[in-house]
């Protein structure tokens, strides 16, 4: 049986990923699949804590989580729409009309 | 029949919901039916027209939650499987969150026809919001938190990118939604690692390990994630960076709802995590955090030009004093903290009612020149502005002034000489920039046009409402206190009730 240490480090590494892409990529479209790169490796923590506690509450969190990722998609891909609108660009560094 | 009636009561299976359960969910129910009945509405209403009785039946909604938010004080308990907990906490929150978004509506009812949004989904959303911030504060266990939490979030997304042919709102929209997600993505490994260390994720049961067994690294780190996530929903240091950038490009109305509502629902659920789960390794965390966003905020605002970039580092400034609340001892900082959000959300909400008026079609008049001279060409809107302002400084006869004074004067019982110096000396330098309004209005002549529309009814009602609220948190402050620290006292020991009365409702249901 693989030890639960190993889905940890995993998960840890794709959350790591998510992080680094969210920080380095400049295409909007990116830094959100980053996002979801990020909340799929917290999915698998929960479900390989899930499996360590035999605590199903774990397991339920993951169908919550993609849920919410699903409606954070949807809504975020409208925004993205409206900002290709209004800017005609998916760069972030030429999305900088408010200052930081 | 009769006969049947034990059999079936002998026959509830412990999870299934009870008539109970829905009242402790009512004020979301309620909300939410408002919200998709707006939605339903809002096709079949003429686009021209849709507008004021959309906003109508979303402020009936709002007043119909209050009531049923009174109703479910009435029946405080478990609800849900003890996924949700009314008690005098959560009451407290969901009267102050409503009663922000009937406020809010009130302020948007004149702003949306001054800008040209006809959209009846703007309400639905403020709902939907509103849904999501009550159960944020009654909820006890962190899957609900979590899509509570959201809830709020993507609706508050949403609303601040209303103006979407306007570039900078969605530019705010879309900064608010990226930072936003990514906060939220750190939330939940904070809760997915605290499930790890405890194999919980009820509040109760968590805290109840964590007494039981010396504190496992991961719950260090658990906390520490978790703070990340919720830090950047109240716009602390150093989570604040998106807040300046968003408030200045989101609608007027808006913004004096996402800086006090989401904020309170985030502190209401601060406060469960920390105090109810006496969270292991969080002074310093607290500590630095707040004095950073204190001296980040109200150094950013000394050199802004801009009025809502001015409020938005304000908030950061406001933030970081209510947090200092949470470094003291459980009691007295809960209730603190309680009262700061409710007195900072009066003034706030106020500030923003007058701002979005005045920022006229297109908002035009946002900057600081917009309102020189204003005190001569409408003395009223000034004066009311002045007393919002006056307030967020915390001069005494203000709900701000008895806000920060509960808030120093917990840090300084438990002994954080330090923390407390840092807020004072804050204190004295955000002085400053609400005193340049106050003196741009009075002291000096209008170098620009700027037009000055009458005040509508709407506008007007929810002036008054949060004018008086601000001065009887300021006069009265003892009601609105008493009733925090009941608050608070359920928050620290869940399983005490406070009152006989609250004991013997918990035995019969």
């Amino acid at each position: 049986m693989v030890p639960l240490s190993y889905y940890l480090v995993l998960s840890g590494i794709l959350f790591a990923c998510g992080v680094l892409g969210f920080l380095i990529k400049r295409n909007i479209i990116t830094i959100f699949m980053s996002i979801e790169l990020m909340l799929n490796g917290v999915n698998l923590s929960f479900v390989a804590f899930a499996a360590h506690w035999h605590a199903l509450a774990g397991q339920i969190f993951v169908f919550f989580v993609m849920v919410v990722a699903a409606a954070e998609s949807a809504v975020g891909l409208a925004i993205i729409i409206a900002v290709y609108r209004t800017r005609e660009t998916l760069n972030v560094d030429q999305v900088n009309l408010l200052k930081l | 029949m009769t006969q049947l009636m034990p059999i079936s009561a002998s026959l509830v299976v412990p999870g299934i919901p009870q008539g109970l359960d829905y009242v402790r969910l009512l004020p979301e129910i309620v909300l939410s039916i408002f919200g998709i009945a707006i939605m339903l509405l809002d096709p079949l209403l003429d686009d021209e027209t849709s507008q004021k009785p959309l906003g109508f039946i979303a402020l009936i909604g709002t007043l119909a939650a209050l009531a049923s938010t009174w109703y479910m004080g009435t029946a405080p308990g478990y609800g849900f499987s003890r996924m949700v907990l009314v008690n005098d906490f959560s009451v407290f929150f969901h009267y102050l969150v409503i009663a922000i978004s009937a406020v809010i509506i009130l302020i948007s009812y004149e702003y949306m026809s001054v800008q040209h949004i006809r959209a009846g989904e703007y309400y639905g959303l403020i709902l939907f919001g509103t849904v999501g911030m009550g159960l944020m504060t009654s909820s006890v266990d962190l899957v609900l938190i979590f899509i509570a939490l959201e809830i709020s979030s993507i609706a508050s997304y949403i609303l601040a990118g209303f103006r979407r042919r306007v570039a900078a709102s969605s530019e705010s929209s879309l900064k608010y939604f990226l930072l936003g997600s990514f906060a939220t993505a750190f939330f939940l490994y904070g809760v997915a690692m605290m499930f790890g260390a405890t194999g919980s994720t009820n509040i109760e049961a968590i805290s109840q390990s964590l007494q039981s067994s010396p504190a496992h690294l991961l719950v260090y780190v658990a906390v520490a994630l978790m703070f990340v996530g919720i830090g950047f929903k109240v716009a602390v240091a150093p989570f604040h960076i998106w807040t300046p950038d968003v408030y200045e490009g989101a609608p007027a109305p808006i913004v004096g709802f996402m800086s006090t509502g989401p904020k309170a629902a985030a502190f209401a659920v601060l406060l469960r995590i920390i105090f109810a789960i006496n969270a292991p390794g969080r002074f310093w965390i607290i500590w630095v955090s707040a004095a950073l966003s204190m001296t980040l905020g109200n150094v950013g605002a000394l050199v802004q030009s801009n009025v809502k970039r001015l409020l938005a580092y304000s908030s950061i400034a406001h933030a970081g004093y209510l947090l200092m609340a949470f470094a003291a001892a459980p009691e007295i900082g809960a209730s603190a903290a309680m009262f700061y959000t409710a007195a900072y959300a009066a003034m706030n909400v106020g500030a923003f009612a007058v701002v979005s008026h005045f920022a006229s079609s297109g908002e035009r008049y946002v900057t600081l020149e917009d309102y020189e001279g204003l005190g001569r060409r409408s003395p009223l809107l000034a004066a009311i502005l002045t007393i919002f302002l006056l307030s967020l400084i915390g001069i005494p006869m203000t709900g701000g002034f008895f806000a920060k004074f509960y808030v120093f004067s917990a840090t300084l019982k438990a002994n954080l000489i330090g923390l407390t110096i840092i807020g004072v000396i804050n204190s004295a330098i955000g002085s400053y920039y609400y005193l340049r309004i106050i003196v741009m209005m009075y002291m000096r002549e209008a170098r620009k046009e700027v037009p000055v529309t009458p005040v509508p009814f709407s506008l007007g009602f929810a002036l008054v409402i949060t004018l008086v609220a601000t001065i009887y948190l300021g006069i009265l402050p003892n009601r609105v206190l008493q009733y925090a620290q009941q608050s608070a006292q359920v928050l620290v020991s869940p399983t005490a009730p406070t009152t006989p009365e609250l004991a013997t409702r918990q035995a019969l249901f």
